[in-house]
């Protein structure tokens, strides 16, 4: 077990980092899924918007933390713009059922896809990590990359610092009891529809977070956004709806899958993912930490 | 805070078919008026189309001096209507006291502390969620979530549903002790015990109309007739 595991560390922390970057995704999914009952497949491209204002930033300035900083920052406020527009954009459906909002929100995956592919062009575009954590340092003697473990750290404390919200504050109760019975939170007096907006804001930022966040390891190009929307919504499936824990924990999950799986049996790659998200639908339908109530 | 209520031709309905076929009612401020009828006759789908679930297509509803038919519900709700509905719908992922937080709105007359005076049990089950509490627990929650919003009109639809009669005398009881309050309630009843003890006016219901309306008193007086009108043989 403990030769097992030495061996594979690397991976493993490289498990764990890929996991975080789909946690940024899956909580947004799940939220505004769970709060709006609007599934968004434009996520996806949230998170490449994200990458690309990196790409942008690090080309015109120097990679120091500052710069990063100024694209995380960019990127937050594009992205809960963008999240606003679509919560406006997906209401008039809100009573038309999952397949026309889906419908609806690839199409805009799709214009985005092709406006950044003109922008930015078709091939890879990479991002050097910010110049504090470009080095490496030794983990348990191994070298692994300094950037990956800032990733870990910034993506733990986003999951805490969204587990508390969500937990412990009346905002958190509120988007809680609007993804239970969201009619009788209008009869308290709260507007739901501006609630609803201020999710979907959040959410989109979050990917948008994402994107700038995970840029320096998994690099920006066409086709990146269908990749991690699609993981995404397995997280979602894994985790369980609405819930902060339930998308942490799918998000390791995959993580570990994406990563690990794949170093161990190769030629089962593409089966795992879905392997896995299959696996839970039989034995936990509502998900790893679902609490049985299916949406 | 109260304010009357006065409901003139309301029609509303599902789809194509129609519930509330004109209805016409008045809940003086400060009035407690139960309101009776047969399963299926309406009185949730009136519920639901005061407090804006469910748009009305015609007729119109004055709370005080403000219409309120049409409005977003969250509109009727600050404009001081809180309901207790049917089934309860406590939220049962938050704890009793996240879902009464979340409905205290700042009113001074009602605070969660007095609630919890009120309803001792509802402090003992502080921390536990919606859907860990008995039924009893679950129609306290949902009464004290209605009275944080400190509503001029409070609606409620059938409180003593599917609860043990030690129960119904505790939510009997808290509906007696908010005669003092002032509010304006209009109560949905199946149980008559209940219904003659806190309302002092009586509306029986038929195929989405009001039939009839007195005083409690008279309605009692009568039993012949009001076993008629409720279709009770
Ligand atoms: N969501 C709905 N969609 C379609 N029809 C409905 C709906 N809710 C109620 N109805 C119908 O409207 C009519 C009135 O129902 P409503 O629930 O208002 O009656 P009620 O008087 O409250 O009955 P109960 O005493 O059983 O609670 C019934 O015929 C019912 O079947
Ligand atoms: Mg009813």
């Amino acid at each position: 077990m403990f030769g097992f595991f030495s061996s594979n560390l690397i991976t493993v922390v490289d498990g764990i980092a890929f996991g975080v970057l789909l946690f940024t995704i899956a909580l947004g999914l799940s939220l505004v899924f769970g709060v709006m009952d609007v599934l968004s497949l434009a996520h996806g491209s949230l998170y490449l918007i994200g990458s690309y204002i990196a790409v942008s930033v690090s080309t015109a300035f120097t990679p120091t933390l500052g710069f990063f900083v100024l694209a995380l920052v960019l990127a937050v406020a594009l992205g809960s713009l963008a999240g606003a527009g679509l919560s406006f954009l997906t209401r008039p459906l809100a009573s038309r059922g999952h397949l026309d909002q889906a419908l609806l929100t690839l199409g805009v995956a799709f214009v985005v896809g092709d406006l950044l592919a003109q922008q930015y062009g078709r091939e890879v575009r990479t991002v050097a990590p910010p110049s504090p954590f470009d080095g490496s340092v030794s983990v348990f003697g191994s070298t692994y990359p300094t950037y990956r473990l800032v990733i870990i750290a910034v993506g733990l404390a986003l999951a805490i610092a969204a587990y508390l919200v969500i937990e412990r504050t009346k905002m958190g109760a509120l988007v809680q009891a609007t993804v239970a019975d969201a009619q009788m939170v209008r009869a308290l007096g709260v507007n739901t529809g501006r609630l609803m907006t201020g999710v979907f804001a959040v959410g989109a930022a979050l990917a948008a977070f994402g994107g700038v966040l995970g840029a320096p390891i998994l690099n920006a190009a066409p086709g990146l956004d269908n990749r991690v929307l699609i993981l995404g919504l397995v997280v979602v499936v894994i985790g369980g709806l609405g819930s902060v824990a339930g998308a942490f924990v799918g998000a390791l999950v995959i993580g570990q899958v994406q990563t690990l799986g794949v170093s161990l049996a190769p030629s089962y790659a593409a089966f795992l993912t879905f392997g896995a998200m299959a696996l839970v639908l039989l034995l936990r339908p509502a998900g790893i930490l679902g609490k049985g109530r299916l949406a | 805070m109260s304010a009357d209520l006065v409901v003139t031709n309301l029609r509303a309905g599902y789809g194509v078919s129609t519930v509330l076929d004109g209805v016409n009612l008045t809940v003086g401020a400060g009035e407690v008026v139960g309101l009776l009828g047969r399963n299926g006759v309406g009185k949730t789908t009136l519920m639901s189309t005061l407090m804006g679930w469910l748009s009305p297509s015609a007729g119109s509803v004055r709370l005080g001096d403000r219409e309120i038919a049409g409005l977003p519900t969250h509109q009727i709700a600050r404009a001081g209507v809180a309901i207790v509905p049917q089934g309860r719908r406590v939220f049962a992922p938050l704890t009793v006291e996240n879902n009464l937080r979340i409905a205290h709105k700042g009113s001074q007359r009602w605070t969660i502390e007095r609630i919890f005076e009120i309803m001792p049990r509802l402090a003992e089950r502080r921390r536990n969620r919606g859907d860990q509490l008995s039924g009893g627990e679950q129609q306290m929650l949902a009464i004290a979530r209605a009275l944080l919003l400190d509503p001029a009109l409070l609606l409620l639809d059938e409180p003593s549903d599917g609860l043990a009669p030690s129960v119904v005398t505790q939510v009997m009881e808290i509906l007696a002790s908010l005669r003092g309050e002032g509010l304006s309630v209009l109560l949905v009843e199946q149980d008559l015990h209940v219904a003659f003890s806190v309302a002092d006016r009586i509306l029986v219901m038929q195929k989405g109309r009001i039939v009839h309306d007195s005083t409690t008193e008279e309605f009692r007086s009568d039993g012949e007739r009001g076993r008629r009108l409720l279709g009770i043989a």
